[in-house]
């Protein structure tokens, strides 16, 4: 039997071009269990910092600090957004996004538990480029790594999150698509095939 | 995907005004690296950049050193003073025996207007010009510009006077195409010696009186008396040349507005202006040389990724 919180989405006709994996209703009890997890590792937050991976993470992550500060009190969060364009691995490979978005991070990570935030975690290369990026801003005593969709199976490098969502096994040529209100109208995750 | 219309950075003049808002949206990004506890990102480790300097510069070449060592590529250098260039060698045989050793980027220097186009079209590496002659200056054109957004927001309808000597001046020229091509109005002022003939066929207005320039403009960018290039004499003396061109603490208060003053360095304290303006806060000297790192690290870093990588 698969576990309650796996999808199994090997069997997807070939007619069907898009899946919702989560709704609204789904994303928001998720939300408040990931939100409820960092409460029970992170107490306070006094040395905790969420750093969001620029450009999708900014939305989990102002949901997760919006949920934190005003369903669960949590005062003094700091939050912060990191831009990796500049550490990814396929600089120069084919069409890897080049324009780069803003890093705003205004404090010192030294000695601090950092956890990455970001909507879909599958090849892992974008975790070891926020990884390395992080270095710039000092030595965290701890990184943890927070996602909303793992895409497990998928995975380059041994990299598997501390706080997920969902896990989700889809095929390669599949996307997983996360909206948010903010900016497409509707809180929903899609699994898109892709014409290849 | 957002790139680069062009392999090599030649001049303004080849650029579109796309071109230059992506370098300079990147250059955002560059400054706040540049501002970190460690300044340094790891996008260009596998590049190799020669900074070849046919004719003496400090600043620029240390901007660009700068900027490619923040990039993480490897650099060499090489100044005509130490070379073989004295011994006779054709510049494409320079270049050809520092291409030998596997260099992806040339960021040249030059005495003669149009040494990076000939190169470019010779050679088998992205060229970068960092001054030909009295023909372009590309990236101090997208650093002024740059730092001229940084304060006023936009350049959109601003008016930008450019006063000295425009004649030898690649800062001039590339800043009138760079502006213009943002959408500000410029103008030239300066000695009637020291103004090209037929200027205003690029669309620039010419202004002898340089309180009617200042009172006209929101920015005034004072270029510096280049002697050297000078084989005969343009205005009678220095002196002269400061009483009718240099700006005062006095001229700026008698204008009814307060504007930005620029200047792409060196100063000749005293001369283009006094050591009471360059010091002021209208000044925004210093701003334009911390903006020339983040913007020739952005320029380096299109430019390489235009470069397809090969396994």
């Amino acid at each position: 039997m698969p576990e309650s919180n796996t999808l199994y989405l090997y069997a997807l006709p070939a007619s069907m071009s898009q899946k919702i994996l989560l709704n609204a209703a789904q994303i928001d009890i998720i939300l408040h269990r990931l939100a409820c997890q960092l409460i029970e590792n992170h107490n306070d937050f006094k040395s905790t910092a969420l750093i969001g991976i620029q450009p999708r993470g900014t939305y989990l992550l102002n949901r997760l600090k919006k949920m934190l500060v005003e369903n669960y009190d949590v005062s003094n969060l700091k939050t912060g957004l990191l831009d990796i364009t500049f550490y990814r691995d396929d600089f120069r490979r084919g069409d890897q996004p080049l324009r780069a978005n803003s890093t705003e991070i205004n404090f010192v990570v030294e000695n601090m538990n950092v956890v990455i935030v970001d909507d879909v975690l599958y090849t892992g290369r974008s975790i070891r480029a926020a990884l390395t990026a992080l270095q710039s801003f000092g030595r965290p005593n701890t990184i943890e790594l927070l996602t909303l969709v793992d895409r497990r199976f998928s995975r380059h490098l041994p990299i598997q999150p501390d706080y997920n969502g969902r896990q989700v096994d889809a095929l390669g040529n599949q996307k997983v698509k996360v909206s948010w209100v903010e900016n497409a109208g509707e809180d929903a995750v899609y699994l898109i095939k892709t014409e290849d | 995907m957002d790139q680069l219309s062009v392999d090599h950075l030649l001049g303004i003049q080849q650029l579109t005004p796309q071109d230059i808002q992506l370098i300079h949206t990147t250059a955002d990004q560059f400054k706040e690296v540049i501002n970190r506890p460690i300044k340094k990102v790891p996008s260009l480790r596998d590049i190799t950049i020669a900074n070849l300097f046919f004719e003496n510069s400090t600043r620029t070449k240390l901007s660009f050193e700068l900027a490619e060592k923040r990039l993480s590529a490897d650099v060499v250098n090489f100044s005509a003073a130490q070379s073989s260039v004295k011994k006779g060698e054709t510049l494409i045989d320079t270049v050809n025996n520092i291409l030998a050793m596997k260099v992806d980027i040339v960021v040249m220097r030059h005495p003669n207007p149009g040494a990076g186009v000939f190169l470019s079209k010779h050679i088998n590496a992205r060229i970068v010009n960092a001054g030909d002659g009295a023909h372009e200056h590309p990236t101090q054109a997208l650093l002024d510009s740059y730092s001229i957004k940084e304060r006023l927001g936009s350049l959109e309808g601003k008016k930008v006077v450019i006063v000295g000597d425009i004649l030898h001046s690649r800062v001039a020229l590339s800043n009138i195409y760079c502006l213009q091509k943002l959408g500000a109005q410029v103008m030239v002022c300066g000695p009637a010696t020291l103004i090209p003939r037929h200027i205003k066929d690029l669309g620039v207005l010419v202004e002898l009186d340089l309180k009617k320039a200042l009172q006209w403009c929101d920015v005034a960018n004072m270029l510096r008396v280049q002697n050297e290039r000078m084989d005969i004499s343009y205005f009678p003396s220095v002196r002269e040349y400061v009483q009718q061109y240099g700006v005062t603490r006095k001229l700026l208060d008698s204008l009814d507005k307060e504007i930005v003053i620029m200047h792409p360095g060196p100063i000749n304290r005293g001369v283009e202006i006094t050591s009471e303006v360059a010091d002021s806060s209208q000044a925004i000297i210093l701003n334009q040389v911390e903006n020339g790192v983040a913007i020739r690290m952005a320029v380096l870093y299109l430019i390489a990724s235009k470069i397809q990588h090969h396994d």
